[in-house]
């Protein structure tokens, strides 16, 4: 008994120190973060173009360029996504294709995201000629977000109940019908928390856009889809790796990785407030 | 109301009628039949994949009567109702033999209408499966899919429907409250209502009363014995004593065959077939 209780408190006593152990690290991260780049925030800041050589003035350009590449990628992967995904989920028989089809969505989520960034450059930038852009880097983004997409959109259409659709069938509906009235107003909510999710996971990403569209520095905002852009993920990279002043610029750096520590904060938990709203609905 | 109390009557004198008519079964007894007939099923084979769920089952559904359909889990029963709305169509692998003839048309024939087949052929599921939707709406859904768009119109159906399936009493005053409200039993009569709204002129029951506590279960049943005035009723059922009071006639399927087929009465009193009593006065199953 007493040798028990030792094993049972042992136990616990190692789980607990696994969880402290990643609270800690997170803890310090973020407290890093938001000291040193805390006092860098201001309006100023925000709705400033950099000047001096980067050394001075706001990280505008930057926000608006990640928002607009974020858009982007939203306006390619979430309409394509979830087509896919109910095609796979509602229509494609159970087969070993299909099996075979969603193994490798799920795969693909895994791949690197610098092979997104260069597979995007061969596809979009030279073979369909459509240069170094918001376009493209949004497309890729896209690409990459899209496993994420089909996969969470899947999940939530597995959540609808089957008998849902029996009992639309039954009353004469087609299946599209049945999809349309009865499954996806029930699966969205679900669907869009995992696109959102994905979306703020491909708005933090450098290397996907390296090569696609993002810019070092550009003096002006992008005019169109077709311009380049200046992006917060590397921005942060050229702050603090690629500056000629790296030790002056410090304060930028941590500014700008704090703005988008909150801003992909901000998505997520967005999604997580829809999520518990739309749950709450469907309870009642 | 009024029909309810004429029911009643009906259902007492009802059956001690059928006791002394001709044996209800398929083959020798065909053609001596009262009544006519609506669905017919000649040779029907059914297979998951290779499997074969439903051995060469030929059997007629009457007008305007209640076939209680029963035999142990797994003997195919449930497979069988749901091949004549074609609900099996929807899993994968399925394939059929033989032929169902409704109103004298295959209805797995090249070129059916599976949607204005499964309009004419209405479905109550084992377990109540109501929209996650207002009363209403759930009463209503029918006919919006299948393009009424007449509010006038809708909402007296949706009245009618209800009434129809004895629930309007209960709901009248809360429409717009979701369906989830409901009881058990209410959310399942929501369930007929639904179906009621488009009209079907068959109606099948997979257990609908099987989740249910007595007092809803006996509402079911005589709603059940109320809706065979209009429709043609088909309803599996686990339960004997419910196949022995609402059916008219009774199948007892079992691996997959119809081992035997007759009026309610003469299955319940004297079964053709010793398996048939066993199963009947609970000896397995």
């Amino acid at each position: 008994m007493n040798k028990k209780n030792i094993e049972q408190n042992a136990g616990i006593t190692v789980l607990f120190l696994c969880l402290g152990t990643v609270a800690l690290i997170l803890v310090v991260i973020l407290w890093d973060i938001f000291t040193k780049g805390a006092g860098k925030i201001s309006w100023a800041f925000l709705t400033q173009m950099p000047k001096n050589g980067m050394t001075e003035g706001g990280i505008f350009p930057a926000i608006i360029g990640t928002f607009l590449v974020t858009l982007m990628t939203a306006l390619f992967a979430v309409p394509l996504g979830m087509g896919c995904a109910i095609y796979l989920n509602e229509y494609a028989r159970d087969n070993r294709f299909t099996r075979l089809i969603r193994m490798s969505i799920r795969n693909l989520s895994g791949v690197p995201s610098i092979v997104y960034g260069l597979f995007g450059v061969v596809l979009f930038v030279q073979l369909m000629r459509i240069g170094t852009c918001i376009l493209s880097a949004g497309m890729t983004l896209g690409l990459m977000t899209l496993p994420w997409t089909i996969t969470a959109s899947e999940e939530a259409l597995k959540n609808v109940p089957q008998a849902y659709r029996s009992g639309a069938l039954a009353l004469g509906a087609t299946k599209w019908q049945s999809i349309r009235t009865n499954v996806l107003p029930y699966a969205i909510p679900g669907m869009l928390t995992g696109t959102i999710l994905g979306l703020a996971r491909a708005a933090g990403e450098t290397a996907p856009i390296l090569f696609t569209g993002a810019a070092f520095f550009l003096p002006f905002l992008p005019e169109s889809l077709f311009d380049q852009f200046m992006a917060l993920p590397y921005h942060l990279y050229i702050m603090a790796t690629q500056h000629h002043d790296i030790e002056g610029v410090r304060p930028i750096a941590y500014g700008t990785a704090l703005v988008l520590i909150v801003l992909v904060f901000s998505m997520n938990l967005f999604a997580i407030i829809l999520r518990y709203k739309l749950r709450k609905v469907r309870k009642e | 109301m009024q029909k309810l109390k004429e029911r009643s009557v009906n259902r007492k004198t009802g059956k001690s009628q059928n006791g002394n008519g001709e044996p209800a079964g398929p083959g020798a007894a065909k053609g001596k039949k009262m009544g006519e007939i609506v669905i017919r099923t000649e040779g029907f084979n059914f297979y998951y994949g290779d499997e074969i769920a439903i051995k060469s089952v030929t059997m007629d559904i009457y007008k305007n009567k209640v076939t209680g359909i029963i035999g142990p889990s797994g003997c195919g029963k449930s497979t069988f109702l749901r091949s004549l709305n074609r609900m099996n169509d929807v899993i994968d692998g399925t394939r059929i033999e033989g032929k169902v003839e409704i109103d004298g048309q295959d209805i797995y024939a090249p070129g059916v209408d599976v949607v204005s087949l499964r309009r004419k052929v209405g479905m109550v599921f084992q377990k109540s499966n109501p929209f996650p939707k207002t009363i209403f709406e759930n009463v209503a859904y029918g006919l919006r899919i299948n393009g009424v768009k007449d509010r006038a119109y809708i909402s007296d159906k949706v009245e009618a429907s209800l009434k129809g399936a004895a629930l309007w009493k209960e709901v009248k005053d809360r429409l717009n409250d979701s369906a989830f409200d409901l009881s058990g039993g209410q959310q399942q009569r929501l369930c007929i209502a639904r179906a009621l709204a488009i009209e079907p002129e068959v109606i099948l029951m997979d257990e609908p009363a099987s989740a249910l506590d007595p007092t809803a279960t006996l509402k079911i049943e005589e709603l059940i014995e109320e809706l065979k005035n209009d429709y043609t009723i088909a309803i599996v059922t686990h339960n004997m004593q419910q196949a022995a009071r609402i059916s008219d006639y009774t199948a007892f399927f079992m691996l997959g065959e119809l081992v035997e087929y007759d009026e309610t009465s003469k299955m319940f009193t004297n079964p053709g077939k010793k398996i048939t009593e066993d199963y009947i006065t609970g000896r397995f199953g």
